[in-house]
């Protein structure tokens, strides 16, 4: 399949990001391994029976209409969802084949290892240096102050933003724009050295220009992360993630290629909801 | 012709509708502006009590103040001299107050809103003891003063540390600064508990994602962002302390005292039992008058110049937090 080809079904540009063959598909190592999860906060059933596998180091998009638990599922992943409270799991997930809901793992040190990028930017009221070193600092990494300068500028040239606020590290990180903002929290995520990263509709509240480095960054960061990223947004799934997950009611409908659900899905509801015909 | 088919959008019958709406439309507005007016009168009778005390306060007593008012003694039996003991000792006894209330209230406004399950049941006691001690008349809390904290407290301490000599078995300021504590607990703790619901929950989960723990959440994130509120329920406890006659009145407010107050357990003087001592205990009520006036002025002036830097700070935090929304 040659990039830039437009899809006659979807009538939108859609860039393969990775090619992949199906047998190759099956070498890559899974990161994240969900089996039969259910989620209920208190009575309601959020998730239902998902069995999923995400790739190392490559960009997995969850779709669905809103309420379907692609957001639930993220959230599971770094046991975000404890903080709820009536909030209640079975069945397991394993990162690096770790149960990450045994008994013996801490939440605390799991959130260390799994960054997560919210919705809106959510940065310290601090100053942009402050927020970076924030999770260095708690964590007790950096034992001298060169060393986390050293820790900050790294996390902030990995996050495309180094440029834009080398001048300005003691300012306000709130005087930044939305889209620096976003960046600035990528940053902090990366700074206290994960190996994966949840991201929950990083891009939905920021226009275009904004948008476009986010992802630029994000497709720059597979390099090194495994990514799962949550989105409305279908070009933008389409654009950035190598394998898609469509969810619906709960459920995980199908799982497959970006390439491949995008062009030919095996389920009729994913083409319904991709096509744009519900949702 | 074209006959109209939707008649909602259609002109004409709109305004064929609206003739015959508009005469209850009509009889709605009178009884509205009669409950507008009602409402409007009742806000003037508040504006008019307040500038009605205000005002009659400050015409009697502006005559006698003065620096030497502010500054000196109580003189022949009250008669006379300023009022400086009582200034004094209200200053020491709502800084003692301070010190004790805030810690604990902030505690207890963390406990509520941070680690508490809604549902729980010190939760749901906690909720209870903090609204019911908020309605709990002064008095009572006086009573309490000196049974639990003189009486219990203190003779215990007496008779453990000091072989029963009366040291901090009788009412001292310590005690009357630890009862009105108990009195404005209800302040700290609704205030404290409003400023921690204002920071948004976003920043406590960005804290939680990068792996700090509670704790490191609420000392790095969420105190930081509640000082200035914090800040606020402090002044405002003061100044509902500040005014406060009855709690003190059998934990150590004393009538006449010629020197001031050195160490916790020395009784002291103070503005509202000073007035109240001044309004039903002076050997001459006409030249008390000026006296009595000028003290209650000054009781008030220090009250809302308090509830004045509350506000302040408060719009201040609300401006700051409006910014970043």
């Amino acid at each position: 399949m040659n990039a830039g080809t437009t899809y006659r079904k979807l009538a939108i540009q859609v860039t393969p990001v990775t090619k992949l063959e199906d047998r190759k598909a099956m070498e890559v190592p899974s990161k994240v391994v969900a089996e039969d999860l259910d989620f209920y906060y208190r009575q309601t059933r959020a998730l239902h029976g998902i069995n999923i596998q995400i790739k190392e180091k490559h960009i997995t998009a969850l779709i669905g209409p809103s309420g379907c638990g692609k957001s639930t599922f993220l959230r599971s992943v770094n046991r975000m969802n404890d903080l709820v409270p009536g909030a209640r799991l079975e069945g397991k997930i394993y990162i690096d084949g770790q149960d990450i809901y045994a008994k013996s793992v801490d939440p605390i040190l799991l959130r260390r290892k799994v960054g997560m990028i919210f919705q809106k930017s959510n940065p310290f009221p601090k100053s942009v240096y402050e927020n970076v070193a924030y999770g260095v600092k708690i964590n007790s990494y950096a034992r001298k102050k060169a060393e986390l300068d050293e820790i900050v500028e790294k996390s902030l040239r990995d996050a495309a933003l180094w440029d834009e606020v080398k001048d300005r590290l003691n300012s306000s990180a709130l005087g930044l724009s939305g889209g620096q903002q976003q960046r600035l929290c990528i940053a902090r995520s990366l700074a206290v050295k994960p190996d994966t990263l949840l991201m929950d509709e990083p891009a939905s509240a920021l226009d275009p220009i904004s948008t476009a480095k986010i992802e630029e960054l994000i497709l720059d960061l597979k390099k090194q992360y495994t990514i799962i990223i949550v989105t409305h947004n279908m070009q933008q799934a389409a654009r950035v993630s190598d394998y898609t997950a469509f969810f619906f009611m709960g459920e995980l409908i199908e799982m497959d290629s970006t390439s491949k659900m995008f062009t030919n899905p095996s389920r009729k509801e994913t083409e319904d909801y991709i096509t744009g015909r519900f949702g | 012709m074209d006959v109209p088919t939707n008649p909602v959008i259609t002109p004409g019958g709109t305004f064929s509708n609206s003739l015959v709406e508009n005469e209850m439309r009509h009889r709605l507005d009178v009884s509205g502006k009669i409950f507008r007016f009602l409402t409007g009168s009742a806000c003037l009778i508040i504006v008019g009590m307040v500038a009605l005390i205000i005002g009659h306060i400050f015409i009697h007593g502006k005559g006698n103040l003065s620096w030497r008012f502010l500054t000196a003694a109580p003189e022949e039996g009250m008669t006379a001299g300023g009022i400086f003991p009582a200034i004094y000792g209200t200053v020491l006894l709502v800084m003692l107050m301070t010190v004790a209330v805030v810690p604990v209230g902030v505690m207890v406004a963390i406990y509520l809103h941070e680690y508490s399950s809604h549902t729980s049941l010190l939760y749901k006691a906690t909720r209870l003891a903090v609204s019911n001690l908020a309605g709990v008349p002064s008095i009572v809390f006086g009573l309490f003063g000196l049974g639990f904290f003189v009486r219990f407290v203190g003779g215990n301490i007496d008779r453990l540390f000091y072989g029963g000599n009366l040291v901090f078995g009788q009412p001292a300021i310590l005690w009357a600064a630890l009862t009105l504590a108990v009195l404005t607990l209800p302040v700290v703790i609704l205030t404290t508990e409003d400023t921690l619901r204002a920071i948004p929950n976003e920043l406590r989960e960005a804290s939680m994602a990068l792996g700090a723990t509670k704790f490191q959440t609420i000392r790095h994130v969420v105190l930081p962002q509640a000082v200035t509120g914090i800040l606020t329920g402090g002044i405002l406890a003061v100044s509902r302390g500040a005014g406060e006659v009855a709690p003190i009145l059998f934990t150590g407010a004393a009538y006449f005292l010629p020197e001031l107050p050195t160490k916790l357990t020395s009784q002291f003087m103070e503005l509202g039992y000073h007035v109240l001592v001044l309004s039903t205990q002076s050997p001459d009520v006409e030249a008390t008058k000026p006296i009595l006036y000028s003290t209650v002025f000054v009781l008030l002036a220090l009250t809302f110049l308090l509830n004045f830097v509350a506000i302040m700070i408060r719009s201040q935090m609300r401006a700051r937090l409006r910014s970043r929304a």
